[in-house]
């Protein structure tokens, strides 16, 4: 059994000759909430790409509870307990925020299991209680259509928390909400980060502030630093990479 | 996440109650009523109504049905989009036709040809034994195996391959069309062992009971229809289960669906068979009424009239699929009697219509809520007339009519929150 819950060992893609991950090593733990952040093109997408088996990286390794992950397909990713939330809001739009939840949930998932699927009040209790706690109880019976931008975010990432995953990976999960919608994500993100861990993507520095514990800064593919938010924005080479020459 | 496991169940209950709309559970009924509706026309109305020549043509128009209906499940539904539906309908019909041009083919009437007992064209084109692959559709159960085994597999086999290297929306509705245009070509050029341009023609007898005869007919017809609700029953029961809403999941956001944990491959595979096996079963039927299979049911062109049916019908809605397919083969049948040049144009500008106005097709025009605006219009006009403020009470209350849903007939995945 390894120390940490994610171990990225050594890890490198590189598309046509480009390397947009390269030898990177990060650990990531039980219960931390690790924001990833970076100029742009540092790598932080593909970073996560990496991760939830979107793209196969070029060499290294991306261990979770000592399974390999970079030798499984995504939906194995996902069922060996990886969620993965986009930067922009994808939901099922057609279907009613109820729906999308169920969807979520980690039963039936072969063809003739969903055919045969019967709602069972426990399931629709757990989708309930999740619905309140992302904010949309009183919206279970709207289609996902007509949620707004920021009820669409906690609509995912409360599809995620259904699938009970014990790494969630989150891209800028507060792109384009406003103030008050973004505290109340940082609530949600430290409320669920107990038992779990999450790596958040995210360019807003005050919500990183906010919610991470520790931060890595990316920058051409490779680790600048690692360590607290506080100590990091006083590092004069991460100061360099933001503001340039 | 602390409620008591004992209050689970209770607050699930109640939860699902509130779920249970007067919305959904109306789709429901009237998804039933629509259902009977059907099968009163296909079963009573249209034998009580028309001659057998007739009947026999609506039985052509309803094997294409069929194929319209695999479709609404396919693209409609999961947003796959095959141009090629024609392969499986064209491939189940020719395993039904060389069943019955091998009982037509017996020695006895094939006595003046140089091989006797081989089919017609086999001779004429100096094939002097049967091909080894037409052998085992001398058995009756053999064939009716092959009839949906052999579209299915395919399906089965195109759908792996390319949904497991992720292909999809344009490319593999180019992909399909160019297996259809393959056979196509395949079947017209090997002439000795498929009949090549006219098909396999003469077919007589299943089993020594002659298809030709009005009686024949009319069961056949009957035969076809009750398949047919029954593929609409099974299509019902999909659309409702959470399958059903999967479909939806994966037209709206497949990666959303991948990234959830579902193997999207599989599941793109089962809707693309399912469709198939449907096409499959038209087309044995077509070969049964209409007595003979050719390649121009194959090729690019009929399988893209089979999308314009359903998309004519409303490609989400299984009962538009059925009335798209009669109301678009009844115009091909009228439009190639009376004008032959006009038939692609009009029903090039069937689909253009379709889709500037109507993306819902017939399926999508909801009656009632025009009606409501013409009175609306109407009473206005006669307010002004009477120069004085009126309260409209009858038609705008009306449009609060809880049943009313809200868009359309039924074509979407809100037709599930009922499913308990």
């Amino acid at each position: 059994m390894s120390a940490h819950l994610l171990e990225i060992d050594a890890l490198s893609v590189s598309f046509d000759g480009f390397k947009a991950v390269d030898e990177l090593s990060v650990n990531v733990d039980v219960g931390e909430i690790r924001a990833i952040i970076g100029p742009n093109g540092a790598g932080k997408t593909s970073l996560l790409d990496l991760i939830s088996g979107r793209t196969t990286p070029t060499s290294g390794h991306v261990r979770f509870k000592d399974v390999e992950l970079t030798e499984l397909r995504e939906y194995e990713i996902v069922r060996a307990g990886v969620g993965r939330k986009f930067q922009t809001p994808s939901v099922y739009e057609s279907l009613t925020v109820f729906e999308n939840l169920e969807m979520a949930y980690p039963d039936s998932r072969s063809w003739w299991s969903a055919w045969r699927f019967h709602r069972s009040p426990k399931v629709v209790a757990l989708i309930d209680e999740i619905a309140e706690v992302v904010y949309l109880k009183d919206r279970l019976r709207d289609r996902a259509e007509t949620l707004g931008h920021g009820e669409k975010q906690w609509l995912e990432i409360g599809a995620l928390l259904i699938q009970r995953p014990e790494l969630l990976l989150l891209d800028e999960p507060v792109a384009g909400m406003s103030v008050v919608d973004r505290e109340k994500t940082a609530q949600l993100l430290v409320a669920l980060s107990k038992g779990r861990a999450m790596v958040v993507v995210e360019h807003d520095m005050e919500f990183v502030k906010k919610i991470a514990h520790r931060v890595t800064v990316l920058h051409q593919g490779r680790v600048l630093v690692e360590g607290q938010m506080e100590d990091i924005q006083k590092d004069p080479r991460v100061v360099e990479v933001y503001l340039g020459h | 996440m602390h409620t008591p496991r004992s209050t689970y169940a209770s607050r699930g209950a109640a939860v699902l109650r509130h779920l249970t709309t007067r919305v959904a559970v109306d789709v429901r009924r009237r998804e039933n009523i629509a259902f009977g509706v059907l099968a009163i026309v296909l079963l009573v109305v249209f034998p009580l109504v028309f001659d057998v020549f007739r009947l026999n043509l609506i039985g052509k128009y309803l094997t294409y049905a069929f194929v319209a209906l695999g479709l609404v499940l396919c693209w409609g539904y999961g947003g796959i989009l095959s141009l090629g539906q024609g392969v499986f309908f064209g491939l189940s019909g020719y395993c039904m036709a060389m069943f019955l041009k091998l009982e037509a083919s017996d020695p006895a009437s094939t006595s003046i040809q140089s091989t006797p007992g081989i089919p017609d064209f086999m001779d004429w084109n100096q094939i002097t034994a049967l091909p080894a692959f037409w052998v085992p559709f001398k058995s009756f159960v053999f064939t009716l195996i092959a009839v949906p085994v052999v579209p299915g597999v395919l399906a089965f086999v195109l759908g792996t391959a390319m949904f497991r290297r992720r292909v999809g929306g344009v490319y593999f509705a180019i992909i399909t069309q160019a297996v259809a245009s393959i056979l196509s070509i395949l079947i017209i050029g090997q002439q000795g062992y498929t009949g090549g341009v006219n098909g396999i023609t003469d077919l007589k007898t299943l089993h020594g009971w002659d298809i030709r005869t009005d009686m024949a007919k009319r069961i056949l017809y009957c035969v076809n229809a009750v398949l047919l609700l029954g593929a609409v029953a099974l299509s019902l029961s999909i659309v409702r289960s959470k399958l059903g809403r999967l479909l939806v999941a994966l037209r709206d956001k497949e990666e959303r669906v991948l990234f959830t944990g579902y193997d999207v491959a599989s599941i793109k595979t089962f809707v693309f068979v399912l469709a198939a096996i449907y096409a499959a079963i038209g087309g044995a039927m077509f070969t049964l009424q209409v007595g003979f299979m050719s390649p121009s049911f194959v090729g690019i062109v009929p399988s893209i009239e089979m999308v314009i049916a359903a998309a004519v019908g409303g490609r989400a809605s299984l009962f538009g699929a059925i009335y798209g397919s009669l109301l678009v083969n009844f115009g091909k049948t009228y439009f190639s009697e009376s004008f032959p040049e006009l038939w692609l144009f009009v029903i090039g500008a069937m689909f253009i219509v379709v889709v500037i106005a109507l993306p819902n097709g017939l399926a999508g025009l909801d009656l009632r809520s025009f009606a409501t605006r013409l009175v609306l219009r109407a009473q206005g006009i006669r307010n002004r007339d009477a120069s004085g403020p009126k309260l409209v009470t009858g038609p705008a209350a009306s449009k609060d009519d809880p049943k009313l849903p809200p868009n359309g007939a039924g074509a979407s995945g809100d037709a599930g929150a009922s499913h308990a």
